[in-house]
């Protein structure tokens, strides 16, 4: 069975004069775990946020302009349940001034509201789903007094509780340690195997793309390549020969 | 003092104050968080215009200055939608508008406007059963409401992950901005033009200091705007002092003492 997941047709978008991606088309079947490499700034985030149905104008910066269709099961993505849809975003500078506990953050990934009171199944929920992710010791922590790498699993928990057909992971592995990589790792993979969730995630870690993804989208503003990984890997030779200095110089014509 | 309770206007302050009290440490609290601090003295300015301009039409300045604020509030949420402009610049930019206006159409009317001068510094003892009426509507208004505090929260919380979970986090902008417009309104007839952030602002930062979590800065946020508004009309009442500037005086002090309990 061959069912597809997730479907991008000469999709791109601009964000005033910059065209951050162009003409991109590829299928994701089901099931498939993708890993999403490429430079900074290669429209990767970009990618995601077109996956989830957020459109790129709605986090109000340039004037936007989006060509091409995205298709997740079929639907457009803001038509999709969002509770199918599991997210982590990249690490930004994060508000660390909201008072919340990471169970709370937690608990919003199940309601898809803030919390103003936890249940005691939301409790128990929630704080099961951290400690799957080694982080069971942080429920009651406050959010500005996490780490890094502990934010990230916090927020891993939070996507995943949802039990989501659809994972979308941005650089999940940031400022997490080796051990917890491995962790972070494995445990998608049970939790496919599990479920049969379809996951994307971007990564700059080129070793465990290649060990752990069923297919690599090799992506600069286009798709450069999209494949198996050991196959996309040959290309990546030559797109990291030429790719970064072509890539260097096309922006610097862009003139942005 | 208890006696002074049988006043009526005395009545109409105390209950007036604690109405203006809980609304704007409630909504103080989403507007702190957003880092829109600014936004209560903006909207106060807004309400001065406002007030001038239902006083050179000869028309009630409460029925005047609401839409009128109303307005400011939505075109500064627009603006802050639209472009690249921080948020203070889009608030900054409304303000001086607003107090031009305003200025422009005191001097438009023949003669001083003692009214409007009284907005400046508010007086919670002149308290009319209209200006109570509205502030009631408008608690009832926020009451109904309270179940967005959940969006409203979770927008606060990181926008980008409201949007993925398909809040209309756009249009809970322009509502929460609308609401405080409303009730700034109202607040500035008690608390007045100067005074007005404080109100917005004090109580939240201090429900900030004591809270772990967002719905606990809530609770203390309201619990402490309702709070300092007794000292304050007790030291109006009593020692002749504008309740204005004893009721921030005594959340500033709740705010010290919250600052120094971190210690
Ligand atoms: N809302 C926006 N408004 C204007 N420009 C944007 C917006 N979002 C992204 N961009 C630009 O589009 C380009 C692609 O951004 P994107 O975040 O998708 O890159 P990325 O591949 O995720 O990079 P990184 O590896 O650094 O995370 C960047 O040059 C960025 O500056
Ligand atoms: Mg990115």
């Amino acid at each position: 069975m061959t069912a597809v997941a997730a479907t991008l047709q000469q999709f791109s978008v601009r964000f005033g004069e910059f065209q951050a991606l162009e003409e991109v088309s590829l299928e994701v079947p089901q099931g498939a775990f993708v890993a999403i490499v490429g430079p900074n700034g290669a429209g990767k985030s970009t990618l995601l946020k077109a996956l989830l149905g957020i459109s790129p104008g709605a986090l109000r910066d340039a004037p936007t302009r989006v060509s091409g269709t995205v298709r997740v099961w079929g639907r457009p993505p803001e038509q999709v349940p969002a509770d199918w849809v599991g997210y982590v975003p990249q690490v930004k500078s994060f508000d660390h001034s909201f008072p919340a506990l990471a169970l709370e953050v937690v608990v919003s990934g199940l309601r898809r509201g803030w919390p103003f009171r936890l249940t005691p199944q939301e409790r128990a929920k929630a704080q099961a789903m951290l400690e799957q992710v080694g982080a069971g010791h942080l429920a009651y922590r406050r959010l500005g007094r996490l780490s890094g790498g502990e934010l990230q699993r916090v927020y891993l928990a939070r996507s995943l509780i949802r039990q989501p057909r659809l994972l979308l992971l941005d650089e999940p592995a940031t400022g997490v340690d080796v051990l917890g990589e491995a962790d972070l790792y494995r445990y998608l993979e049970a939790y496919q195997r599990r479920s049969g969730a379809t996951v994307l995630m971007i990564t700059h870690d080129w070793e465990a793309a290649q060990h752990h993804a069923s297919a690599v989208l090799l992506l600069n503003r286009r798709v450069i390549a999209y494949g198996p990984p050991a196959e996309v890997m040959c290309h990546t030779c030559l797109a990291q020969a030429f790719g970064h200095v072509g890539h260097a110089h096309g922006l610097a014509m862009e003139g942005r | 003092m208890l006696e002074a309770l049988q006043l009526p206007f005395i009545q109409r302050a105390l209950a007036a104050g604690l109405l203006v009290g809980a609304l704007t440490s409630y909504l103080g609290v989403l507007v702190v968080q957003r880092r829109l601090s600014f936004l209560g003295d903006g909207l106060a300015h807004a309400a001065f215009a406002g007030v001038a301009l239902g006083l050179l039409l000869n028309q009630e300045p409460l029925w005047v200055a609401l839409p009128f604020a109303v307005t400011v509030a939505l075109a500064i949420t627009w603006v802050r939608q639209q472009s690249h402009l921080g948020d203070d610049t889009a608030i900054g930019i409304f303000f001086a508008v607003s107090v031009a206006l305003g200025v422009l159409f005191m001097s438009l009317r023949q003669g001083f406007a003692p009214d409007a001068v009284a907005y400046l510094f508010g007086s919670i003892l002149t308290v009319t059963p209209t200006d109570l009426g509205v502030m009631v509507g408008l608690a009832l208004l926020v009451l109904l409401l309270l179940p967005l505090w959940r969006a409203w929260a979770y927008a606060t919380f990181d926008r980008e992950l409201a949007l993925a979970d398909r809040l209309p986090v756009a249009l809970h902008d322009y509502l929460l901005s609308a609401l405080v417009a409303l009730v700034v309104v109202v607040s500035v007839k008690v608390v007045g033009i100067v005074l007005m952030a404080a109100f917005i602002v004090i109580p939240a930062a201090t429900a900030r200091l004591l809270s772990p979590t967002f719905a606990a800065m809530t609770l203390w946020s309201v619990g402490l705007g309702v709070f300092s508004v007794l000292p304050g009309l007790a030291a109006a009442y009593g020692f002749d002092v504008p309740a204005g500037s004893a009721i921030v005086l005594t959340q500033a002090l709740l705010f010290a003492l919250a600052l120094l309990r971190r210690r």
